[in-house]
Formats: C-alpha cells, structure tokens, sequence
C-alpha cells in the first residue's frame, strides 16, 4: 500500500483530500503545517506528499528544505499544492526542488491522475 | 629693610613673571592662557599704582573723590556687549592692532590720523607711565627708608626702569604681526592683577582687623577728625556735575587708554570671553575699593597732624607697627600694578609708534629688502627700541621734571587728553556721514583747548613761573581764564577742562563732517565699520577698489614681509575662499582689501596702504559710484542670502519629494502584498468548496454520513467567503473615508453586555469565565454603536480563541475618567509576542513568533477595530496582562462630533 502525507492547515480542505486518496488506496498521513509534518517523517517515510506553502509556524518552502536534507527521503515525491499561484512562486517552489506545482483551486481528479503517475 | 635684601626679593618677584610669560607663551592655546578668566584679569590692567596708592591719597585727602573713576566703567561696561563686540569685529577681520590703527582706517586709512592719534597717545600716556616709575621710586624708598639718589646711575629704580624695558621689549616683540596675540604678557598681567588685588585685601584687613577693631571702629575714630562730614558728602549740584564729568572721563578711558584696547580688543581670543568680563570686571573693581576707606581714614587716624605722603599710608602703616612682610607684600602689590601699566603701555604705544608714526613716515623706504627675514627683523627692532625708549624716556620724565602732582591728578590729565579720542572713535562705529577732516579737526581742537586749560595751567604750576595766566587769565582778559574759561567757575580743574575740549572737540568734529564730504575710502570704511556684521564672512566683498593691478605685483610685495611660503598659504586661502582662480593675472578689489590686511599686522594700515597702492594703478571713484557700488553688493549679499534659503527650500522639498516618493513605493508594496494575501485568502475557501463538490459529483458511491459532511463544509466555507468580502469591503470603506461613523449617546455598559450575550453560545461551548468590572453600571458616551459593537465582538472572539480549553477567563474593564472612556479585553491564553503589539493590528498580519499565537481569523478583523477606534479619534494598543494573557484596551472620547468620517 502507497503511503501519502497531506500537508495543510485547512481542515475541509484536507478532508476532501483524506477522502479521495484512502478511496484511492493510500495509506494517509495528515499534518496541519511543516513541523507536524517533519515529525511525521522521522517514523514513517511517504512515496509522496502534498505539501500547503502557507502555514503557520514552518511553512511548506522551509518544510521542503528539511525534506531534502534528509537522505532518508530521497526517493519520496512531493507535490506542491498552493494558492499562491504567480510565476516566481512556482518557480520557487520547483527550484528547491519539488516534483509538481499545483495551484488551488485544483480538481481532484487531476491531482489523483498526477499522484499516481509519480509513484508509480 | 636694606635695599639689598628688597631688591633680592624683586628680582625673584621679576624672575617668576618672566617665568609665567614664558610658560604661558609656550603653552600657546591651553585652555589656562586662553580663557575667560585669564582675559578678564588681563583687563584689570585698569587698575595701575594710581589705582593701588592713588585712591588711598584721595579717599585720605579729599574723601569720596576717588569713586567716579570706578563707577564710570562700571556704568559702560554692560554695553561692550554690543559695542565692545563690534569693535573687536573690526579690529578682527581688519587685523587692526592699536587705536591708531582702528580710527585712521576708519577716516579712509588716513595716515596722518593715524599720526595724530598715536602721538596724542603717546603724549597723554608718557607722563602717566612715568608717574607709575614715580610711584615705584617712591614706595621703594619708603620700604628701604631711604631717599632718592640725585646720581641716577646710584638709584636703584633705575635699574629696575631698564630691567622693565628689557623685559617688555623682549616679550611685546615676540610677533612681527602686532596682531597676533601675546600670551605671555597677557598671562604675566592677569597673573598680577591677581597678585595686587589678594595683596590690597590683605592689607585691607589687616588694617580693618588688625590694626583697628574693625569697620565700626575706624569709623568713630574717624568721625572726630577735622572735616570728616565734608569729605563724606558729595557736596551740592556743583560737586556733583564734578562726579559727572569724572565719570564721564573714566567712561571714555576704558575704552581709549591704548592699554585697555590693547588688552580688551587686540588680545581678545574670543568674542565670547566679554561675556564674563562685563560681571567679573566689576566685581574686581569693587573688590579693590572694598578697603581703600578703611585703610585711607585708618592712615589719617594714624598720622593725624604729621606730615606724610597720603598715597603712600598702605606702606606706612604696616611700617609704623613694624610689620615687615605686610611692608613688602603691599609693595610687591603696588609693583605689580605699575609694572603691568607699564609694560602693556609700552607696548601699545610702540606698536603705534612704529606702525602708525616711524614706518609710514619714513622707515617703510627702507623695509624694501627682497628678503622677508631682514624686513621683519628691522620690524621687529624699530619696535623693541621703540617699547625700551619710551619706558626710559618716562623715566626721564619723571627724574627731569620734578613730579609734584601727586599720583591722581597726573592720571587725571592722562584721561583728560586721551578723552580726545573719543568723538572720533564712537562716532567710527555710530555715524557713517563723519569724515577724516572732522576727526582731525575735532583731535587737535580738543587737544588745544586741553592745553590751554590743563596742560599749561599745570606745567606753570611745575616750574613756579608767574601766575597771572591762572589768575587773570590770557592778556588778562577773565573769560579766558584757564580754569574758569567763559566764566564757568564751579567745576575743579579735570572737568572743566573735559568739559570744554570734549565739547570743542565734538562740535568741530561734526561740523566739519555736516560741511565737508568725506572721500569715497572714508564711505567706504564707514560702511565696513558700521555694519560690521554684514560683511563679517565675506569682509573684502565690501571693499571698493577700481583700477588695474598684477596678482604677481602684489604676490611680490606680500613675500618681502611674510615670506614665500606663507605668502602661497594666504593666496590659496583667498582663491578658495571666494572661489577665484589662482593663476588669475589680475587683481581685483578683494585681492587689494585681502593683501592689505595681511599687511596691517607687520607695518600698520597705513604703509600697508601705500606698498600695495606702489605696486598697483587705482583710478578715482565718485562718491555717487561708491554708493552704487556699495548698494549692489548689498544687493548682492541680499541675493546671495536668498539663493541660500531658495537652495535651502529646495534641498527641503527634494527631501519631501524623496520620503513621498519612498512612500508611495511603500504603499504600492503594501497594496502588492494586500492583493496577494486577498487572493490567497479568498481562493482557500473557494479551494474547499471546489474540491468538495467535485468529489460529491463524481462520486456515486459517498456514504450519506460523508455527503453530509462535505455539504456542511460546503456550506461554512460559503459564509466565510462571504464574511470576507463584507470584511475586505468595510475596510475598503474606512481607507477611502467612505465610511461614516453616526454616533449617539450609548452606555458601554450595556453596549458590553448586549455583544457578550452575542457570542454566549461561544463562551459556553469553551466554558469561560467572563468577568465585566466597572464601578458603575451605565457610562455614558457618544459613539456609534454599531461599529463599536463590531469592534468589541471581534475582540472578544479573539480572546476566546485565546482562551485555553480549561479554565478560560476572560475580563472586561471599563474605565472612566472626564474625558474618555477606557476599555480593556484581557484573556488568560498565550499572550502576545512583545515584537507584535503593533503589527497585530496591520491587515492580514501574520506573527513573526507563531508559536505564540497562531494567524487568527480573516486577518482583517483587528486592522477594522483599528480604523473603526481612530475614527471615534480613539487609540487602540496591545499589551500582555499580568497572568501574561494577551490584552488589547481602547480608549474613545466622551464627546465626539455628531459625524465623523
């Protein structure tokens, strides 16, 4: 089973998400910003996660820096997942190194097709 | 006492002023030669040996008489402020170095003024310095019990008369340019006027005290004494028009006497150093007079019937009780006096002397070397011989011509002579129409007429000739008669004589001005004098000059006095001072004004007038040009002072221009960032619903329970859009001020109460306390209910969100004072980050410390209570309370206007 971690400080929004992909027969793990999420990893390593840029306390650029410090976790994707949706920060965002950027309003279908593309 | 041991004593006494002249000359500028007090104590030069014994001999003889010559400078001096500070302006910039210097430049730089002046001062000053090697002579004989040797090569004063010369020659001659400071002396004078004032008080007490059994004492000894009510009134009108005169004469001489101009103005460093004369030189004077009562009445109780020499009581009366070391301090003292009158005399005359009689009379033929180091070398000798021959030539005075005026009266006729200085030299800095011709007139009219009633009277007196001039007058007629001319018979000898020539003096001195215009030179350096502080920075633009000269012509004269290099220093100085090129091949007038000044200081006004006119071709200017002239540079200086405050004005605006500019970028930035966050914020909702909705349309096979719950959501995240654009278009209202604000007397009491039974749903739900603490239950207030209801609503959602899930507790203060009503939320969560007690309150802020409180709500809500509290012209903070729960209090007038927008 595909594990997923969901990065994002809008509950309705992550329970839509929770919803679709434990449909979708992912293994989901929910954090509500980049701290909770950096826990998370220490014990259990995702194929992929969707990351929120705009969060509190550590927010989903500085979450995707960690990430990639940590070698552990060179073969997980991620997936940005934003409203913040100019030029420069999805060029940001794929420069440190993210395999999508998606921006918010998003369809679910869609980001479904592109999950399982990438951990095919 | 022998006269070994006292010269011994002397010697020392001499050693140790050579000392501090020495010392003081080679600190240069520390702040202990170059300081208010040093300067003040300079200017107590004033106070010579007539000073010292005189005013005993008078106060002894003729009782309150000694005064007016206190009380005259004391009268004036709280006016050097203006007028002593305009004079040391000009002798400043124009590098004057005597008053000989000061009034001929005025006149036009006339270099026969300059004569004129310099020679009356050196006539009027002589005799004066002779009476203070009098006074040494005598006091000295008077400690040793010895009389005066007739051989001269035996007398011992004249030793010290020639030490005397050596030393002021040698150290009044340390600079060639007379206008540079000498420290040394100015040290070694303040020095001794300490001295002779501690000595005098000494005295003074000891006689007072001592002597005697104090003031009272003296007193009711004294008032036994024959004529002592006499002496002790001022006697009637007449007497009193006397005082007048003599207060007048001392007035004059404060500012004439070429030692107090010397030492106020050439030796003055700083301007601002007046300032503590004009109350500490009086305060000296009136220290000095403190005792010369006492000791004066204390010396005619003692010597009641004998016959002895007033002036000289101070010695005589430590002598008779054989008090040796009070003897010898008092006649150190009273040396100290002479000597620092003689050697600041000396040295004020031969700067005249040299400068204003013998080089452009007749030596500046000879200062033509090409060498500058021999040129200033005969400078410097012209004056050394100058300052030796005039102290030994008083001493002649005194040895040739019997003396027997005693010490006041001979300083009286000093005084009387300078006196005549005085139209020319006040109407120098007060009317500009005075003309040279005037001041010569009035000079030598004056000094006539004081010949005639001074001068004569008492050299008939000295040599015991026929005294019918005196007594009958001229040709025997009686209104010429010396001391009462045209009758005026109730003034004594000094202010009659004062009387008369200053009035002479001044009526010619005005008539021929009124009758006779002056030169275009005149005009011209009347207009620099009067109005000193107009041209004070850029003194040589007021100089007018017309005519055809070479930089190198005037390069060359400059170098034979200061040298090669300082010659360049000084050029380059000019060149960037007004900016001009340097390699420019003609002069121009600044250049002419500028060479001159550099000049003054060597060789006098005067001949630094006639060397550079030698080198250059001036062509005459009418009177009407010099006007003109004069007019458009103050034009120009008007001009120049408007560019000033125009460029001001603009470097103001530009800066204006810059921080709007600054602003406007900020406020774009901001609105950039506001955009941003405003489509962040909307687009997450929207985001809910979408995904939401697309997951209840595509999927069939959703449990009811899931439906359910995503239209739930479906339906808060519409509320919350809406419930932003509301937020995002009352914030918009309130920054464009389409927002009004209708306020209505309301009780915030209630008001409080209402918006609490509001959220009580909320307040259950969490089970906070809510606490509302007022004194009262109704304060009254204008203010829109509405808005501030908002405003308290937003607050206390904030503290209940804050509020931890047990044990919440929120408290409510209202607070009342006579003009403003108080309101505290307070909440016993977090707290708020010190850093963000303003930023909280910015649109859409978001914490820097987000551990502390996390971003609440739309991010609008405090940025609304904000513009709602400052539109009620209220204020709005954020603190921590106590328990360190966060607390935002706003405050809003009793009474605002009816609408406010």
């Amino acid at each position: 089973m595909k594990k997923i971690l969901i990065v994002d400080d809008e509950p309705n929004i992550v329970m839509s998400l929770e919803y679709t992909f434990k449909k979708n027969n992912f293994e989901v793990f929910i954090a509500r910003d980049g701290q909770e999420a950096l826990d998370i990893l220490k014990n259990s390593l995702p194929n992929i996660i969707i990351l929120d840029v705009m969060m509190p306390n550590v927010d989903g650029y500085n979450t995707l820096e960690q990430i990639k410090k940590d070698e552990r976790l060179k073969d997980t994707k991620v997936i940005f997942l934003s409203a913040k949706n100019k030029e420069k920060d999805i060029e940001k965002g794929l420069s440190l190194g993210a395999d999508l950027y998606m921006t918010k309003p998003f369809s679910v279908k869609k980001l479904v097709e592109q999950v399982n593309e990438l951990t095919k | 006492m022998s006269s070994v041991v006292l010269l011994i004593i002397l010697s020392f006494y001499l050693a140790m002023l050579f000392g501090i002249a020495h010392w003081a000359e080679k600190r240069g500028n520390s702040k202990w030669t170059n300081n208010p007090y040093v300067y003040t104590l300079s200017l107590a030069v004033y106070c010579s040996a007539w000073t010292y014994y005189g005013s005993i001999g008078v106060a002894a003889k003729s009782g309150l008489n000694y005064l007016p010559i206190y009380i005259g400078p004391i009268i004036i001096i709280p006016a050097w402020m203006i007028i002593l500070r305009k004079i040391i302006r000009i002798s400043k910039v124009n590098k004057i170095s005597s008053i000989a210097d000061f009034i001929s430049l005025r006149y036009g730089n006339s270099r026969f003024l300059g004569a004129l002046v310099s020679l009356i001062c050196i006539f009027g000053i002589l005799p004066y310095i002779a009476l203070q090697l009098k006074a040494i002579a005598e006091t000295f004989h008077v400690v040793t019990q010895t009389t005066g040797d007739s051989n001269i090569f035996s007398d011992t004063t004249t030793y010290v008369a020639i030490a005397l010369a050596l030393f002021a020659s040698y150290y009044g001659t340390r600079y060639v340019d007379a206008s540079e400071k000498r420290k040394g002396i100015v040290t070694a004078v303040a020095m001794e006027s300490i001295l002779k004032l501690f000595f005098f008080l000494l005295l003074g007490i000891y006689v007072t005290f001592f002597v005697f059994d104090g003031f009272d004492d003296i007193y009711a000894k004294a008032s036994v004494l024959e004529n002592f009510k006499e002496k002790n009134t001022i006697g009637g009108i007449p007497q009193a028009i006397n005082w007048f005169f003599l207060c007048v004469l001392s007035l004059f001489a404060i500012f004439l006497l070429p030692r107090q101009f010397q030492m106020s103005v050439v030796e003055n460093n700083r301007e601002n150093h007046i300032k503590t004369a004009v109350w500490l030189f009086p305060l000296y004077l009136l220290l000095f007079n403190i005792f010369v009562y006492p000791v004066a009445w204390g010396g005619n109780i003692l010597f009641d019937g004998q016959a002895v020499n007033s002036d000289t009581y101070s010695l005589l009366i430590p002598q008779f009780f054989d008090n040796k070391i009070m003897t010898v301090l008092v006649f150190l003292g009273g040396f100290s006096a002479a000597i620092s009158m003689i050697v600041v005399s000396s040295i004020g005359l031969s700067t005249m002397l040299s400068n204003n009689v013998l080089i452009p009379y007749g030596f500046l033929g000879r200062l033509q070397s090409e060498v500058q180091e021999t040129n200033n070398k005969k400078i410097v000798n012209i004056r050394k011989v100058g300052i030796f021959s005039l102290i030994i030539l008083a001493y002649f005075i005194y040895r040739v011509f019997v003396l027997e005026y005693n010490l006041f009266s001979i300083g009286m006729v000093s005084f009387v002579i300078i006196a005549q200085l005085a139209p020319s030299f006040f109407g120098a800095i007060l009317w500009r129409r005075a003309s040279r011709n005037g001041a010569v007139a009035g000079i030598i009219v004056g000094f006539l007429i004081c010949t005639y009633t001074l001068l004569i009277p008492y050299a008939i007196g000295l040599t015991s000739l026929e005294k019918t001039f005196i007594n009958h007058g001229l040709l025997g007629i009686d209104l010429l008669k010396p001391f009462e001319l045209f009758g005026l018979n109730y003034l004594d000898p000094v202010p009659h004589a004062l009387f008369w020539s200053i009035l002479f003096n001044l009526f010619t001195y005005m008539a021929v001005s009124v009758s006779f215009k002056g030169n275009y030179r005149e005009r011209n350096y009347a207009e620099m004098f009067i109005d000193i502080d107009k041209y004070i920075t850029m003194h040589e633009n007021a100089f007018i000059w017309k005519g055809t000269a070479y930089t190198s012509d005037i390069q060359k004269v400059l170098n034979r006095f200061l040298g090669e290099e300082r010659t360049k220093r000084a050029l380059n100085i000019f060149s960037l001072k007004y900016n001009v090129d340097k390699n420019q091949e003609l002069a121009d007038a600044r250049l002419i004004k500028f060479a001159e000044n550099l000049l003054t200081g060597h060789i006098g006004t005067a001949s630094a007038k006639i060397l550079i006119s030698s080198v250059v071709k001036e062509e005459k200017i009418t009177l009407p040009e010099v006007m003109k002239i004069l007019e458009e540079s103050q034009e120009n200086i008007i001009i120049n002072k408007k560019l000033t405050e125009t460029s001001t004005e603009l470097k103001a605006i530009t800066a204006q221009l810059k921080k709007a500019n600054e602003d406007l970028i900020s406020k774009d930035k901001q609105k950039d960032e506001f955009l941003d966050t405003i489509s962040h914020e909307l687009r997450t909702p929207i985001t809910a619903i979408r995904a939401a909705t697309e997951i209840l349309h595509d999927d069939d096979d959703i449990p009811q329970e899931m439906k359910k719950q995503f239209l739930t959501n479906i339906i808060s995240e519409s509320d919350r859009l809406n419930r932003l654009i509301t937020k995002i278009l009352d914030l918009e209202k309130f920054d464009s001020g389409k927002q009004k604000i209708y306020v209505t007397k309301n009780n915030i009491y209630h008001t409080i109460s209402e918006t609490i039974k509001q959220l009580q749903q909320l307040i259950e739900n969490k089970n906070i306390n809510v606490d509302l603490i007022s004194e009262k239950n109704i304060v009254k207030a204008y203010y829109d209910e509405d808005r501030i209801t908002q405003v308290l609503n937003n607050l206390l959602s904030n503290a209940i969100k804050f509020c931890p899930n047990q044990d919440g507790n929120i408290a409510i203060f209202i607070k009342e004072s006579d003009t403003t009503i108080e309101v505290s939320v307070e909440d016993n969560g977090k707290g708020i980050d010190e850093n963000d007690f303003e930023a909280i309150f910015d649109k859409f802020y978001q914490s820097s410390n987000q551990n502390i409180r996390k971003p609440v709500g739309s991010g609008l809500g405090l940025a609304i209570c904000k513009k709602i509290i400052e539109h009620h012209r209220g204020k709005i903070w954020a603190e921590n309370a106590k328990n360190s729960g966060g607390r935002i209090t706003f405050t809003i007038p009793k009474y605002n206007r009816e609408t406010t927008t």
